[in-house]
């Protein structure tokens, strides 16, 4: 029972005697559920290699996948552009769904509109709402472009967006000129990522595509930043930070690092910061774009070759020391702008901090997941500090993916024991992290279930999560983190350690037990 | 904020329309309204459960969202499939936090996310094999789950599968309850229909499975309808069923399993909490098995205890001096919370907009804390809840359906209340401005609010929220200087 001066919400609450008398009989009498014996002996047969070969051989059933569909990636990119509204053109609650995850990763306001399709536009197609909600839209959000890409009823049904807009404007729903960029972003093909590369593809082939005449590749002396589906809101920050401190003039094509960080002053900005149209129509004048997460942005790659006739860059995720200098001489390659001191001494304290903190890390196994250029880059990291990568479930993978860890984890002695898993998903993780347990587990939220249910085993079980990627819902504010460059090498570098650190302080820290490695010094 | 006049909060509501295009004026204008107490009935003064405006950002979900995310996803023992494509079964997961006790991926599926994850071989040929293969591999992965539930996401529908097919061979050849639920997220006009789907499902696959099944019963057999149990409030609630006497047989759905759902057609009383989820087998129960059911209110003593002596006039003696016992006993906590809080949250204004009880249903736990509501609106209601709510509200507040971010946004600025009550899409925005706000869906990760117990967490984060320092720094020192300077200047 609750008292005002020790007022407990669910925990501890529930675990008071009453409550937990009030569960226990409630299974007893009324749940009809299997013996404790049956359960434990159950769970024990889920940490077997028998029941992993049974986990290994589903071919229907996705369980625990770490992806998202299409368009939550095509909205993302859509909010990188100046005063741009998302208008997702199929089911609200879609849109309902990928506002609130991003609400709940960036806790920031979300604004995406839908145009709300239900069962008459199933039948006789979605024109109406497009109409109708770009009129709307454009009275009531004060937007400079509306973005639109696709739920799956749209293209289930085939609804021809392009035709759906140009009618639109023919009609007087919305003014002839008004940006309308879109894309199609099929949740039943690719994931995420795929929906960033084609609403990017989308938004640049819209302002660029029959506007090429004039255009002279380098003639504004800039290069472009593509940052592919990012969440990090400190990667847009050191990109940026370090091109200046090159002196280097850049666009970065989708930018929505204000909108995502806007101040609490008394005002909600709607809008804020974002890549200009203007800047977007300047693009192609360009020396060339770089693509900062290359295996996933295949689309937009193949519209900046051909149409703009970029030379573009064959780099990496610009992660870890190698990478990020790999990155820099390139830019300054293209730019003829010098690497400066400023970026060399940061990177000198990169690589002091490895130097620092390497004895806590060589050696560890990591298991991880997450998206296919993220886990490029957190491998090249873990390699360049000689922890050894484990299992490494990339469920939204590809094959330019498999090809380029392949590559990279035959390059270094720690790759040897990594083992690629395209395609799986976290059930498939659950197995591995039992029947070749790995020191952590590196990856989103997700994975948190994963180490609570090896916990369950025993203590000697337990995988702990090392939360870097998307999305991390609980844990607060780790979004504006920076995994990119040598400070985001900083960042995790930094994570990394501590987590092991903390992790021997908990097996450590028990009096007349553990009375040793539970060191004030480290 | 003074209170409104009707004229002044008719007029704000108009000004706020001023805004939007001719037609969509037109509709939007039906769906807001100044409360007027002397109105009987809802429909004359506010239309409700219509299709949302395209374009104008709303703030409902799907069909989807209100069959898997809220009816079915808690129960523990049954596995739901996210029937199509990858993302909704990822977004529909663990945000709701309707807790169950369990052993995960064992005996209870609530915190797993299983997905078909559609491809476009599966949407050009068909799900229909890829839905029977997958009822297999659940089977050989998850021997001790109870029972299966296909949620079907939009391509579903569409693209003419007969899950009803599948689910009844695979339901012969496994002998385990498969119910397929037509639950795509373009049916209806929010996650209402996916309600009542839901409801239907149930009725046609679950309710009436033990019909000719012996039950060991007792004169107070009772079940809870429509608590999802989220941060535990099923539990908070249970625990004074039973102390007045009570026997809980099932919860619906937060915590429950397959066998109370099953049996609840053998109780005496169904006690219903969200009424716009679940009234749909409350009502299917008492034609079919003449089982009354009876609204009640457990947020705030207040209604608590009306509620418990409600419950309690359905049964004998035993069960009403139960009640008075319970509520005798909780009655000096509840005290000592109000005589805490009360102070510190006298006369604050709130603004409420959630999904199918709760802008009315709290409105008594926060008038027990001396907070008043100056306006409320539901995401997915119907008349009938227009109808309870207009009783609960004072007059002249504004009462919203469907409202729009931008309406929303603009009765908070005109009207500056002391608190919002609304869901995680809202709640930054009014961040922003600086209006202290708790999510009344997920409780904001706390909880358990139902209930005595319930109360004082409910009383407690108002308390932190509307009174915590952060909310006084968002305008930094020079600025207030300039402002007060500019104000002296032009005095």
């Amino acid at each position: 029972m609750q008292t005002v001066e020790d007022t407990k919400p669910c925990f501890p609450l529930f675990n008071e005697p009453e409550y937990r008398d009030l569960i226990t009989n409630k299974r007893e009498q009324f749940e009809e559920t299997v013996s404790k014996e049956k359960i434990a002996e159950t769970f024990a047969w889920t940490t077997t290699q028998e029941y992993q070969d049974l986990n290994f051989k589903r071919e229907a059933l996705t369980i625990n996948p770490a992806k998202v569909c299409q368009p939550l990636g095509g909205a993302l990119c859509g909010m990188g552009f100046e005063k741009t509204m998302v208008y997702i053109h199929g089911s609200q609650g879609c849109v309902a769904y990928f506002r609130t995850y991003f609400n709940r990763h960036f806790k920031e306001p979300i604004a995406f509109i839908a145009d709300s399709m239900t069962e008459d536009a199933a039948v006789f197609g979605g024109q109406k709402n497009v109409h109708e909600g770009l009129q709307n839209a454009t009275k009531l959000y004060d937007a400079k472009m509306i973005a639109v890409c696709t739920t799956c009823i749209a293209e289930v049904i085939g609804d021809d967006l392009g035709a759906f807009i140009g009618n639109a404007r023919k009609e007087g729903h919305v003014e002839k000129d008004f940006p309308i960029p879109y894309a199609n972003t099929p949740s039943f093909v690719g994931s995420h990522v795929t929906g960033w590369d084609n609403m990017f593809e989308g938004i640049v082939s819209y302002f660029t595509q029959a506007t090429m005449d004039g255009k002279v590749v380098g003639s504004n002396k800039k290069i472009n930043i593509v940052p592919g589906f990012e969440t990090y809101l400190g990667n847009y920050r050191v990109i940026k930070r370090m091109l200046k401190e090159m002196d280097v003039d850049f666009t970065f094509l989708c930018d929505p690092e204000e909108v995502l960080d806007t101040p609490a002053n008394g005002e909600y900005q709607m809008y804020a910061g974002g890549t200009t149209i203007d800047e977007v129509k300047d693009a192609p004048n360009a020396y060339t774009t770089f693509m900062l997460q290359p295996t996933t942005l295949e689309k937009s790659k193949k519209f900046v070759e051909t149409t703009w006739n970029h030379e573009v860059p064959k780099i990496n995720i610009p992660m870890g020391v190698e990478w990020t200098d790999e990155f820099l001489m390139k830019v300054s390659e293209v730019t003829g702008k010098p690497i400066p001191e400023s970026l060399l001494k940061e990177r000198g304290r990169l690589v002091d901090m490895m130097t620092d903190s390497h004895a806590w890390l060589h050696g560890k196994k990591m298991a991880m997941f997450g998206d296919p250029d993220f886990l490029l880059g957190l491998t090249k990291v873990m390699l360049e500090l000689g922890i050894e990568p484990t299992h490494i479930v990339c469920n939204n993978s590809n094959k330019r993916w498999e090809k380029a860890m392949k590559k990279l984890l035959e390059s270094s002695p720690y790759g040897v024991h990594a083992k690629l898993y395209p395609g799986c998903d976290l059930w498939h993780m659950r197995s591995l992290c039992f029947t070749d347990k790995p020191d952590f587990i590196v990856g989103s939220t997700y994975g948190k279930t994963i180490q609570r249910d090896t916990l369950y085993k025993g203590p000697d079980f337990e995988v702990p999560l090392i939360r870097l990627g998307f999305p991390i819902f609980d844990r607060h504010h780790l979004h504006r983190m920076t995994t990119l460059g040598y400070e985001g090498g900083m960042y995790l570098v930094t994570t990394l350690t501590n987590a092991v650190l903390e992790r021997l302080d908990e097996k450590t820290k028990f009096m007349n037990d553990t009375d040793y490695n539970y060191d004030i010094v480290r | 904020m003074s209170e409104l006049t009707r004229e002044q909060a008719q007029a704000l509501i108009e000004e706020v329309l001023e805004v939007y295009p001719e037609k969509a004026k037109k509709d939007r204008a039906k769906h807001l309204m100044v409360n007027d107490k002397t109105i009987e009935q809802s429909k004359k003064c506010i239309t409700s459960n219509r299709k949302s405006v395209p374009g104008v950002m709303t703030q409902r979900g799907c069909a989807y969202a209100g069959s898997k995310g809220v009816v079915w996803g808690p129960i523990k023992d049954i596995i739901d499939i996210s029937h199509g494509p990858v993302g909704c079964g990822a977004y529909s997961r663990g945000g709701r936090r309707n807790y169950y006790a369990g052993t995960s991926g064992v005996d209870s599926f609530c915190d797993i996310n299983f997905t078909s994850d559609f491809q476009e071989k599966d949407i050009v040929f068909g799900g229909d094999k890829k839905l029977a293969k997958l009822i297999d591999e659940l089977e050989g992965l998850f021997p001790l789950s109870k029972g299966i539930s296909v949620q079907s996401e939009c391509p579903v529908g569409l693209i003419g599968d007969d899950i009803e097919a599948v689910a009844k061979k695979k339901q012969a050849e496994i002998g385990k309850v498969i119910v397929p639920v037509r639950c795509e997220g373009f049916r209806g006009v929010s996650q209402s229909l996916g309600h009542h789907i839901a409801n239907d499902a149930v009725r046609d696959w679950i309710i009436s499975n033990r019909d000719d099944k012996a039950f060991e019963s007792t004169p107070y057999d009772v079940a809870i309808l429509g608590d999802y149990n989220i941060g535990g409030d099923a539990w908070a609630s249970r625990i004074l069923l039973e102390e007045m006497g009570l026997r809980v047989v099932a919860q619906w759905s937060g915590d429950g399993t397959l066998a109370e759902m099953e049996n609840t057609p053998k109780v005496k009383l169904n006690l219903l909490h969200c009424y716009r989820s679940m009234n749909y087998i409350a009502r299917h129960m008492e034609e079919k098995y003449a089982i009354p059911w009876l609204e009640y209110n457990f947020f705030g003593p207040t209604k608590i205890a009306e509620s418990l002596r409600d419950i309690a006039s359905h049964f004998d003696d035993k069960i009403k001096e139960g009640a008075e016992r319970v509520i005798a006993k909780y009655t000096p906590a509840m005290n000592a919370i109000i005589a805490k809080y009360k102070p510190r949250l006298q006369g604050k204004k709130v603004m409420l907009y959630v999904g199918g009880l709760r802008p009315r249903h709290t409105i008594g736990a926060y008038e027990d804390l001396g907070m008043e509501v100056i306006g409320a609106g539901y995401e997915f209601a119907h008349n009938d809840d227009y109808d309870r709510t207009m009783k609960e509200m004072k007059d002249a507040t504004l009462i919203y359906d469907d409202v729009t971010g931008y309406e929303f946004e603009e009765f908070v600025r005109q009207l500056k209340p002391d608190l919002i009550g609304s869901g995680i899409k809202e709640k930054y925005a009014f961040h922003k401005m600086g209006v202290p706000f708790r999510q009344l869906h997920s409780w904001d990760y706390s909880g358990p609010y139902h209930g005595f117990d319930g109360f004082a967490v409910f009383a407690r984060d108002m308390d932190m929220t509307v009174n915590n320092p952060c909310w006084g720094m968002l305008k930094a020192p020079w600025l207030k200087e300039e402002e007060s300077t500019g104000e002296l200047k032009a005095a």
